[in-house]
C-alpha cells in the first residue's frame, strides 16, 4: 500500500468531512429522535433482559445501526455518484491495484461509521450514560461490522449504474436489515418464523455482539457473531475484490 | 532512462479486437506510435476511436491483443503502464467536492507523488489558471474545467500524453493557450496522441495521422504522404476521400 492508496483513502475521508452537516450530523439528529421516542415510550414497560433497562438496551443497538447504514452509504454513494458524474475516471487511471481501491473505499466507510457511533454514543450519553461490559468485544464488532457494511457498499457501488439502482440496496436490503436486526428488541421476543429468518441477518450478530460488549448479555454467543460476521465480512470482500479484478462494471 | 527504454516505441498496439454485445467496435488493430511523435487519431463518429484509448488507458479491457506503453503491457505491468500515460479524457468531467488546487494534489498522490507542488504551480501558470487555484471545481466555466483536465493529465509528468477531443465546444483563446503549451510538451520530447474532429487542427500540429472506420485501421502514414497519395490539398479533403472509398 503505497501513496496512491493513502491519497485515495485520504480524498474519501475529505469527501465526506467536507459535507459533514448531512453525513455526520444529520445521522446523529436522526438517531436521536430514535431513542427518545423508544426509549420515552417503552422505556418504563420494556425490559428485555433481567436487570438490565430497556434504554440500556436500546442505544447499542442504534449506535450499531447507524454505523452499519452511515458506513453502506459512504462507500456506496461515492462510487455511483462518482460512476455517474464519471470522475471514477481519474481513479481508474491510476496506478492503483484492485486491493488498493477496495480497501481505500472500505476505510472510508468504516471511519465513517466509526465517527457517527461514536458522536451518537457520546450524545446519548448525555441522557442515558451506558455500562461498559467488555471494551475489547465492543472495538471488536465496531471494526468487523462497519467493515462488512463498507465492503457491501463497495459491492452495491461497484454494481449500480444509476441513482435508482442505489436507492433500490438503501431501501430493499440495508433499511430491512437493519430495522430488522434486533436494534429495537430482542429475537426471543419474536414469532419462531421471524425468529428463524433473522438467524440469517448478519446484522443481527453484529448488534447483539456489540451491545453483549455494553450489558454482558446477548441473544446468542459473542463468539457465534463474531464468527458470522467476521465469516460474512471476508465472503463480501473476497467477492467485491473478485468482481474488482474482472472488470466488471467498471473497467467494462 | 537507458538507452533499451529510448529506442522503445511510445505506443505499441498489436491485433486488438473488442466487442460490445453484437458490435465489433475494434476489429484487430495494430499501431505503433515512436516516442516523441506528435499523431493524430483520426476517425468518424462510432469508429472506435475513445474505446482505443480507453483499453490502453486501462478504462476497458481488449478481448483479444495486447497494448504497450514504453514497453508496458497495460494489464500485466498496469502500474508502469499507467505512469507512462496521461490521459485528458473526452468528457468534461470534475469531482465537485474539491478545489482547483485540490485536484491537482489528490490527482498527483494517485500516481504516487507526494509533494509535487512546483509541477502543479508550473502547470497552473501555463494553463492560465493560478487565479483559480483555490477555486471549487463546481464554479468554474467549462472553458476553465476542461484546462484542469489537461492539469490533471500532466500532474505525473508521463511520458505519453494522449488527448480525447480536447478542444471539443472550446473557445479560440483556450485553443491557442492549450496548443502552445502541447507543443512546448512535445517540444520536450512528450509524446502526444491526439484524436480531434478537427482536421486543421491535426494537419497543423501532427507529423503522422491514423484513421479509423469501423474499427479497423484504413490508413497510417505521414501526413505529407497521405496528401500526396490522395493528392489533397487539405487533410479534411484527403479524409474524406478516404472514408468515401472505404465505404463504396
Amino acid at each position: 500500500m503505497g501513496v496512491g492508496f493513502t491519497t485515495l483513502l485520504g480524498k474519501e475521508v475529505l469527501r465526506f468531512w467536507k459535507v459533514s452537516f448531512q453525513t455526520l450530523l444529520a445521522p446523529l439528529i436522526s438517531t436521536l429522535l430514535y431513542l427518545v421516542v423508544f426509549a420515552q415510550v417503552l422505556g418504563q414497560r420494556v425490559s428485555v433482559y433481567p436487570g438490565v433497562g430497556y434504554a440500556a438496551f436500546l442505544v447499542p443497538g442504534l449506535v450499531m445501526m447507524a454505523m452499519l447504514q452511515n458506513a453502506f452509504a459512504n462507500s456506496s454513494s461515492s462510487l455511483v455518484q462518482s460512476k455517474v458524474s464519471g470522475s471514477l475516471v481519474f481513479v481508474l487511471l491510476a496506478p492503483l491495484s484492485e486491493i488498493e481501491f477496495f480497501s481505500a473505499y472500505v476505510l472510508a466507510a468504516m471511519l465513517r461509521g466509526l465517527l457517527v457511533g461514536s458522536v451518537v454514543l457520546v450524545t446519548a450519553g448525555f441522557f442515558f450514560p451506558p455500562q461498559i461490559h467488555s471494551l475489547l468485544w465492543i472495538l471488536v464488532f465496531c471494526f468487523l461490522a462497519t467493515g462488512l457494511s463498507g465492503a457491501l457498499g463497495v459491492l452495491a457501488g461497484v454494481w449500480a449504474e444509476k441513482f435508482d439502482q442505489m436507492a433500490a440496496w438503501q431501501n430493499f436490503l440495508i433499511l430491512p436489515l437493519t430495522f430488522l436486526s434486533g436494534a429495537f428488541y430482542s429475537l426471543h421476543s419474536l414469532p419462531p418464523l421471524w425468529h428463524f429468518i433473522s438467524r440469517f441477518n448478519p446484522f443481527f450478530y453484529a448488534i447483539d455482539g456489540f451491545r453483549y460488549g455494553f450489558i454482558g448479555a446477548s441473544d446468542v454467543s459473542p463468539w457465534e457473531s463474531l464468527l458470522i460476521v467476521g465469516s460474512t465480512g471476508l465472503a463480501l470482500s473476497w467477492a467485491t475484490l473478485a468482481l474488482l479484478r474482472s472488470g466488471w462494471r467498471v473497467r467494462p | 532512462m537507458s538507452s533499451q527504454e529510448r529506442s522503445l516505441p511510445a505506443v505499441e498496439i498489436r491485433a486488438v479486437q473488442k466487442s460490445y454485445g453484437a458490435l465489433q467496435a475494434l476489429r484487430g488493430v495494430d499501431l505503433t506510435i515512436e516516442q516523441g511523435e506528435f499523431f493524430a487519431l483520426l476517425g468518424p463518429n462510432g469508429a472506435g476511436k475513445t474505446t482505443l484509448i480507453s483499453i490502453l488507458a486501462g478504462l476497458a479491457r481488449a478481448d483479444a491483443g495486447t497494448l504497450r506503453v514504453m514497453g508496458h503491457e497495460v494489464v500485466q505491468d498496469y502500474r508502469a503502464a499507467r505512469r507512462a500515460l496521461g490521459v485528458v479524457p473526452q468528457e468534461l468531467v470534475f469531482d465537485p467536492f474539491f478545489s482547483v488546487r485540490e485536484t491537482l494534489r489528490i490527482q498527483s498522490g494517485y500516481f504516487g507523488l507526494r509533494h509535487n507542488d512546483d509541477w502543479i504551480d508550473e502547470i497552473l501558470e501555463n494553463l492560465h489558471l493560478t487565479d483559480k487555484a483555490e477555486v471549487n471545481m463546481r464554479t468554474l466555466s467549462g472553458g476553465m474545467k476542461r484546462r484542469v483536465l489537461i492539469g490533471q493529465a500532466l500532474v505525473h509528468r508521463p511520458p505519453v500524453i494522449v488527448l480525447d477531443e480536447p478542444t471539443a465546444g472550446v473557445d479560440v483563446e483556450l485553443r491557442q493557450t492549450l496548443w502552445k503549451f502541447i507543443r512546448q510538451l512535445n517540444g520536450a520530447g512528450h509524446t502526444i496522441l491526439l484524436t480531434t474532429h478537427y482536421l486543421e487542427e491535426a494537419e497543423a500540429l501532427c507529423q503522422r495521422v491514423a484513421v479509423l472506420h469501423k474499427g479497423q485501421l484504413v490508413a497510417c502514414e505521414r501526413i505529407s504522404d497521405l496528401l500526396l497519395g490522395r493528392q489533397a490539398a487539405t487533410l479534411e479533403e484527403a479524409f474524406v476521400g478516404l472514408i468515401r472509398d472505404v465505404e463504396t
